[in-house]
């Protein structure tokens, strides 16, 4: 593999494994806290399903990157602006309605994208994107199934789950803007092509919306990008800051 | 009697609904097989709002380490099960029913595999 | 009198081992005993997931963070057995947990110190969980079947919860010298609550003997105290951990380490509310049933819905 090659692999795995483990943490604030206990333990599942996936792809991106990193290394010793999350992903947990949201508009992506990376030329992400996929496949079912939920529940619910999707809708158009690294793994049959799984995304959160007989937002508004190269939101920071402080204080310790 | 509230008679929701400060999901009984082959077995209950949510609840609170390849879940007030005072008449007179077993019954020695 | 034959009827299948099921006759203080013990246990579980809770978000590896996880969202499950084993016994989780968070009911008074370092996730896991399976695989054999079931899931479950914690104090214990300060003043600080989790001495017990003669409890909570010291004291000196109590020795008479006088005052203090988080505690767990209200209601009512329609 040659270098530009190499490096767009790093970078590509880096947004794989950020947007999981930023995800994850997200949600893994939830523990103890949720609404009813049945669904704590099921907001926990996926936490865990997500760090794991996160743990796997960084993991990758070490060894890709070949200078010694562990998955350890790229999740506790980088910078906010060295993480490659997308912004939606990064928001604070809000009400239950707003972790819905969320984690069903990164749910449709992700599903979508990891059924289409099974196929990838390069055969260790491919074997992730074949075991992830199928907690995806539940994940979505669960975020699906609480949008309708709330949606079409009561007056609260439907008002808490709209005004949700209104304020994140910003953060979803950067999901689908390809840039160099994408092209690059694209021609080479590593990645994905954004715009068939936009279609698919599209498609599938509107059928959903409409079924919890919500409104899909506009989509001619101001909508935020930046994340892929290092551009956040200012809570992205905050996050780090708690989740790094251990591993940054003691750098030397084993754990 | 000590009972469930909701099993076996009733509607749980009619009075959960009126539950002060909360309207709490009716609970469900969750069955689990363990591999194929295997029958399904009582796991616990769980409270869900719905068969869907029920489920889920079921595969994540029983299933976390991989005990399951097939869930089934039901309300609990949807099970009719014999009471205590029911077992002298329904499983005392099995108990001398020795003729439903193959020690009843002789068989000339030298037989194999019969 | 009917009862009467009905009580010596049912204490006769205790004595020969039978389980209690939850639609045989059972005395009414049996009932009572059970729920109340049952609910504790339960809400101890719940509240018991906010002290590790806190570390969750500053786990210092992907794998301590999943571990913790794991084991925090075990507790919920937990939680889940056992409010499902207490209702059937006739009440709702609703009403129990209303007691829990506007009432006067009990759970175990040590969620009520604050975890203030990584070490004490470690050493919760090893003396809290470790005190708790001394107590659950009493409770696995009790005579109340939906509960006796219940805690032997746990049982099985919470055997990772020890090691885990186990394996953070030995790693600590052999890491660097301000790790190995955490973990000593962590044991320092939750050795004395994690002795009195087993309830007050017997002597002033008051429900020990019947809980005892119905078999709800099979070994009294000195004896159970006692079971937790001794498996204890060896597991501290492999990872060269001192338990702060100058009293501890091996009594070769008895079999037994002996152990110093326990804090009583504190206990019962903090049992009663008047504990560094008890207030912390309980205001969490009321915002997260709080917050939680529109979202049961809305999945009640589209429940609703769809069964109209």
């Amino acid at each position: 593999m040659d270098d530009d090659s190499r490096h767009a692999l790093f970078e590509y795995l880096l947004r794989l494994g950020d947007d999981r483990l930023v995800l994850g943490h997200r949600l893994s604030e939830w523990c103890g806290h949720g609404p009813i206990l049945e669904e704590d333990i099921a907001l926990t599942n996926i936490a865990l399903d997500c760090i794991g996936q996160a743990n796997n792809f960084l993991q990758l991106a070490g060894s890709v990157e070949n200078k010694g990193r562990t998955a350890d290394d790229l999740a506790y010793f980088r910078e906010a602006i060295e993480f490659k999350n997308l912004m939606l992903v990064e928001q604070p947990n809000g009400d239950f309605a707003y972790t819905i949201a969320r984690q069903f508009l990164f749910d449709v992506f992700s599903f979508h994208l990891l059924e289409e990376l099974q196929h990838s030329s390069h055969q260790e992400l491919a074997g992730i994107a074949a075991k992830a996929v199928k907690e995806d496949r539940y994940h979505l079912r669960h975020s699906r199934e609480w949008v309708l939920r709330l949606g079409d529940g009561t007056d609260e619910s439907h008002q808490r789950i709209q005004s949700a999707f209104n304020d994140l809708w910003m953060y979803t158009g950067e999901i689908f803007q390809a840039d160099k690294v994408d092209d690059l793994l694209f021609e080479k049959g590593i990645s994905v092509d954004l715009k068939s799984i936009e279609s698919k995304w599209s498609e599938n959160v509107s059928e959903a919306l409409t079924e919890a007989t919500l409104a899909v937002p506009d989509a001619e508004q101001y909508m935020a990008s930046g994340s892929r190269q290092g551009i956040h939101t200012e809570y992205l920071g905050h996050m780090l800051t708690e989740m790094q402080i251990l591993t940054r204080s003691f750098p030397e310790a084993k754990w | 009697m000590p009972q469930r509230k909701g099993q076996l008679k009733g509607s749980p929701m009619s009075k959960d609904q009126n539950h002060q400060g909360d309207s709490q999901w009716p609970i469900w009984e969750v069955f689990v097989q363990a591999k194929t082959g295997a029958p399904h077995e009582h796991a616990g209950s769980l409270h869900a709002p719905d068969a869907e949510i029920a489920l889920q609840n079921a595969r994540d609170v029983y299933s976390r380490r991989s005990e399951a390849v097939n869930i089934w879940v039901v309300e609990s007030k949807n099970i009719t099960a014999t009471t205590p005072e029911d077992n002298p008449t329904f499983f005392e007179p099995a108990a001398d029913k020795i003729y439903r077993h193959p020690q009843f019954y002789k068989i000339p020695r030298g037989v194999k595999n019969l | 009198m009917e009862d009467e034959s009905k009580l010596r009827a049912f204490e006769a299948r205790i004595e020969a081992g039978e389980k209690i099921e939850p639609k045989d006759w059972m005395p009414e203080r049996y009932r009572k005993q059970l729920i109340r013990m049952i609910s504790q246990h339960a809400h101890s579980e719940i509240v018991g997931m906010l002290p590790e809770g806190n570390w969750i978000t500053r786990a210092p590896s992907l794998r301590r963070k999943m571990g913790l996880l794991a084991k925090v969202q075990d507790e919920a499950g937990h939680g889940l057995y056992l409010y499902c084993s207490a209702e059937t016994l006739g009440v709702d989780r609703s009403e129990v947990v209303d007691q829990l968070l506007y009432g006067t009911a009990k759970y175990s008074s040590i969620f009520n110190y604050p975890t203030l370092t990584w070490a004490d996730i470690g050493t919760i896991g090893w003396l809290v969980d470790g005190a708790a399976i001394v107590n659950q695989t009493m409770l696995a054999k009790c005579s109340y079947g939906p509960y006796s079931r219940a805690n032997i899931r746990i049982c099985k479950e919470e055997n990772f919860h020890k090691k885990q914690g186990y394996e953070i104090v030995a790693t600590m214990a052999k890491g660097t010298p301000e790790q190995k300060r955490m973990v000593q003043d962590a044991v320092n600080r939750w050795w004395w609550p994690s002795l009195t989790m087993f309830g007050p001495p017997d002597k002033d017990s008051p429900n020990s003997a019947e809980l005892m003669k119905w078999q709800v409890k099979l070994q009294s909570n000195d004896e159970l105290r006692q079971r937790f010291v001794n498996l204890t004291v060896p597991q501290a000196s492999v990872v060269g951990v001192a338990l702060p109590d100058p009293d501890l020795k091996y009594n070769s008479k008895t079999g037994n380490w002996d152990f110093g006088a326990l804090n009583w005052d504190e206990f019962f203090a903090v049992i009663k509310g008047n504990g560094p988080c008890n207030r912390q505690r309980m205001r969490a767990r009321r915002i997260a049933h709080e917050n939680g209200k529109w979202v049961r209601d809305a999945a009640g009512a589209y429940a609703a819905k769809k069964r109209a329609a």
